[in-house]
């Protein structure tokens, strides 16, 4: 897909809050061998929000450091998206939240998207939408998620907290880069779900792995490659969304991309899988450090199932953007490691009487 | 707190916002309809600096009703940069010495509290100490 | 204020204040007014009453009409309560100087009731942190304690005040109220046993601040020409109110309270006396600090020696000026509204000779003093014996 009229990413940001819970001291309360799941998974530890944070408070410091970058006025911003499976409400948009605390509005869009991980990169799909049309201006797209699995399930080990956001606009060299072209691939694949009322999701464990992400992921981006005439040694960097740290590599292998194209990219090994905001966060990363004219391929996935695929080329605008705003290492490096009892706490494991969860 | 009472306060509480006189010029916090100093109303609302730094603070162990997930928690008067004071909670305090006076720190947005698990989530301005 | 001559105290009461689990607002209101009126043998053509927190903590407003009505003590009269936060009771006082000096009123019933024992404490925490700012102190957690605590912290680093002069403040008034068989804590502590308490909001320990707790007080105030052979008659010579913002962002200093300074200047000058005329000083020690502040403000020592006034002994009940004999809030109580008029009864107590243990000799002109929220609303009152 290409908008008639060409789009650039003009600001990237994200937020990673400083709490971790690592890999061994979840196994040490579920009597597991921490190796099992370090190895497995290629994971250490996750990044947990704390006791005043939310999808909607990480979402804005997120926006925050991509309109630093964009340098855009919120008014010039026409629409707002926020992509989670952990909105603070069940029925009230993050999105309006978010766009006041931002001071964008009230001539705005703003909406909430849901689907699992790839609800962050379904907001840019439709900002694009938007912005290529000339509908709007700006668009800011965000994915932020508090993610949880239940007490002892596998996806405890790395259901993570983050959030990135994106600012798209006008094709312009002064913005941080441009789109080439996007794709979407979806299917009713139930790899993983969460019924109204339910505390925590339920998964198809191994199900989530070829049927689920392997299809999607390497389903849409084939469909980009061959759309645009490129093959994988045409990218100098590639994200895939990463649940862990591993199924990203497997997805490069069976593409065909070398595995250092990954490197940058691939966080979850150090803040586990923050869902929504997953995949764009290791876009996030890249575009802290890539050079203009390198080419960078950003494939989500999200359960249910569908990826969205990108292809951007980093444009010159890129360096004068880029020192406005906090990298993502600078918050994966602030790190305050807290113990099973205290992520319970923060994470509202344990009902407080009356008081703030 | 009432939904109205909230809402009113969403301004100040989100974007932290103040008032300009137009008449003597000087700014202040929390907006007021009036100048405090001079008492015109030709006010303005301003947007405040998002930096400044702690000019008293307590450690506060007794909390009331609503902030016991929060405990231990700092309260403080910071001044921000353009020298207008605020008061508010601290966040992100992880320096084992703690804040002292003059420790540099940065607005950000977070959850204040909540009206129980059915009503509303409060937001608002923290502070948190820089670097 | 000139119209008029100065009413007079003709009756005091005050009850024992701690957890009344046995007697409501009405019941402690009836306790004190009944003693106040039966000595001054005639009944108020008005009730003043001081509280706080009736309306969140015991579901009843409309309070002064429903305790003067609960107590029945005296036929029902115009009965207005009057409420600036823990300064009410000092409010309640200086509206009936007003209505008896003005001639308005012949006698008037000033009381202060206040029952804080019965929710649990996060409650009553909340309660009182409505003496701070709704929107801008309580929404970002503030406890009434933890305002007061910043001032603590900028007074000790702006004089360089040890922290163990601020703990000997509390230590006399635990001393005093030995002595007295209304307060409501009558047990000796130490440095050692403030230092060591459990940190409420730091710097601000649980012995550095007043109880809380239920209790009533009144006074009957009258024209003049109602004492008849009353010996010794005191007189309410003079009362001030300073003000200043409501929220600790807002204040030109956190280690000096202006709003005191502005109402002791009044109350003195109304009285045509100085602080070096006192005898016998009340202060509004919710926590020490406020001790310490309170001294300076009120102008008995410059800025910064508030503490080491105390440190040096010179509050003690034979020092320069005795300030707090009966215990302070610290240790007599804090029944938030009526503090002001326990206070004020103090003072007259004093006056008349009639402090027991706790008396200070030869007192003839006092001053009570009432500081409502972080500092904000205070009420200076000053009280002559008449020859």
């Amino acid at each position: 897909m290409k908008p008639k009229n060409g789009v650039s990413v003009y600001g990237w940001g994200s937020y990673v809050p400083p709490y971790r819970l690592t890999v061994a001291e979840v196994s040490r309360v579920w009597g597991r061998d921490p190796k099992q799941y370090e190895d497995e998974l290629n994971v250490k530890e996750k990044a947990v929000a704390g006791p005043d944070e939310d999808s909607a408070t990480m979402a804005v410091e997120a926006a925050k450091n991509a309109l630093a970058r964009a340098s855009v006025q919120p008014s010039e911003v026409g629409a707002v998206y926020v992509g989670s499976e952990s909105p603070p409400y069940a029925v009230k948009p993050t999105a309006t939240t978010v766009a006041e605390a931002l001071g964008i509005g009230p001539l705005s869009l703003a909406a909430d998207l849901e689907f699992a991980c790839k609800a962050g990169t379904e907001g840019l799909q439709a900002a694009i939408g938007l912005v290529g049309s000339g509908m709007v201006k700006y668009g800011l797209a965000i994915g932020s998620d508090t993610a949880q699995g239940g007490p002892g399930d596998h996806l405890e080990y790395t259901a993570a907290s983050g959030a990135t956001a994106l600012v798209v606009g006008p094709l312009s060299p002064d913005a941080a880069a441009s789109l080439e072209g996007s794709v979407s691939f979806v299917s009713d694949t139930p790899d993983f779900w969460r019924r109204y009322g339910a505390k925590y999701p339920s998964h198809g464990e191994g199900f989530t792995g070829e049927p689920a992400y392997f299809k999607h992921v390497e389903g849409a981006t084939r469909a980009l490659l061959e759309e645009l005439g490129l093959k994988p040694s045409d990218f100098d960097y590639v994200v895939f969304h990463q649940p862990n740290g591993r199924y990203p590599l497997t997805a490069a292998r069976d593409l065909g991309f070398s595995p250092s194209a990954l490197k940058v990219g691939l966080l979850s090994p150090f803040i586990g899988n923050t869902y929504a905001a997953a995949s764009i966060t290791g876009f996030s990363a890249v575009l802290d450090v890539a050079k203009p004219g390198q080419r960078v391929l950003l494939t989500s996935f999200g359960s249910g199932a569908g990826s969205d695929s990108f292809s951007f080329v980093v444009t010159d605008g890129i360096e004068a953007r880029r020192p406005k705003a906090k990298f993502v290492m600078d918050y994966v490096k602030k790190r305050v490691e807290i113990d099973y009892a205290l992520y319970l706490k923060y994470r509202g494991g344990i009902t407080l009487g009356g008081g703030a969860k | 707190m009432t939904v109205p009472k909230y809402w009113r306060k969403i301004d100040a509480h989100y974007r932290l916002e103040g008032i300009r006189c137009k008449s003597c010029g000087k700014i202040s916090y929390p907006p007021r309809s009036s100048c405090p100093y001079c008492h015109s109303k030709d006010v303005e609302v301003v947007k405040l600096p998002e930096r400044g730094k702690v000019v008293s603070f307590s450690l506060l162990r007794s909390p009331p009703k609503g902030f016991e997930g929060y405990v231990p928690y700092y309260v403080a008067v910071i001044e921000l940069e353009n020298g207008v004071r605020v008061f508010g909670m601290l966040t992100d305090v992880f320096s084992p010495d703690g804040v002292k006076e003059g420790t540099p720190v940065e607005a950000v947005f977070r959850k204040i509290s909540e009206d129980g698990d059915e009503g509303l989530i409060h937001y608002g301005v923290k502070f948190r100490p820089i670097g | 204020m000139s119209a008029g001559e100065n009413p007079v105290v003709l009756g005091t009461g005050l009850t024992k204040i701690g957890r009344r689990w046995e007697d409501s607002l009405s019941d402690l209101f009836a306790e004190a007014a009944r003693q106040a009126v039966e000595e001054a043998g005639i009944n108020p053509q008005a009730l003043f009453l001081g509280n706080m927190s009736a309306g969140v903590l015991d579901s009843q407003e409309h309070l002064a009409l429903s305790v003067e009505d609960g107590a029945s003590v005296f036929p029902l009269v115009p009965a207005f309560k009057v409420e600036s936060a823990c300064s009410s009771g000092g409010s309640a006082l200086v509206a009936g100087y007003m209505a008896v000096k003005s001639g308005v009123y012949d006698a008037v019933l000033v009381a202060g009731v206040e029952k804080l024992s019965e929710e649990p404490s996060d409650a009553v925490t909340s309660a009182l942190a409505m003496a701070a700012d709704s929107d801008f102190e309580a929404y970002y957690g503030a406890s009434f304690t933890s305002l007061n605590a910043l001032l603590m912290r900028s007074y000790m680093r702006d004089y360089d005040v040890p922290r163990s002069w601020l703990s000997e403040i509390a230590v006399l008034m635990h001393k005093n109220a030995l002595d007295n068989p209304y307060a409501q804590l009558r047990k000796a502590i130490t440095v050692e046993d403030v230092e060591n308490s459990r940190l409420i909001a730091d710097p601000i320990r649980l012995l550095d601040c007043a109880p809380t707790g239920d209790g009533a007080a009144a006074l009957l105030l009258a024209k003049p020409e109602l004492a008849k052979g009353v010996d010794p008659l005191v007189e309410l010579s003079g009362v001030g109110v300073g003000v200043d913002t409501i929220a600790v962002n807002g204040r030109s200093s956190l280690s000096d309270v202006p709003a005191t300074a502005r109402a002791a200047k009044a109350a003195f000058s109304a009285a045509g006396v100085d602080p070096k005329d006192l005898d016998v000083l009340e202060v509004h020690d919710a926590f020490t600090i406020m001790a310490a502040l309170a001294v300076e403000d009120i102008g008995v020592v410059p800025k910064g020696q508030g503490a080491k006034f105390f440190h040096e002994g010179s509050a003690e009940r034979d020092g320069d000026l005795a300030v707090n004999p009966e215990g302070g809030l610290k240790a007599r109580g804090h029944p938030v509204g009526a503090t002001g008029v326990y206070g004020a009864v103090e003072v007259v107590r004093q006056l008349q000779g009639k402090s027991g243990k706790m008396q200070v000799p030869n007192a003839e002109v006092g001053a009570f003093h009432n500081l409502g929220g972080s500092g904000s609303h205070a009420v200076v009152g000053v009280f002559k014996r008449r020859k």
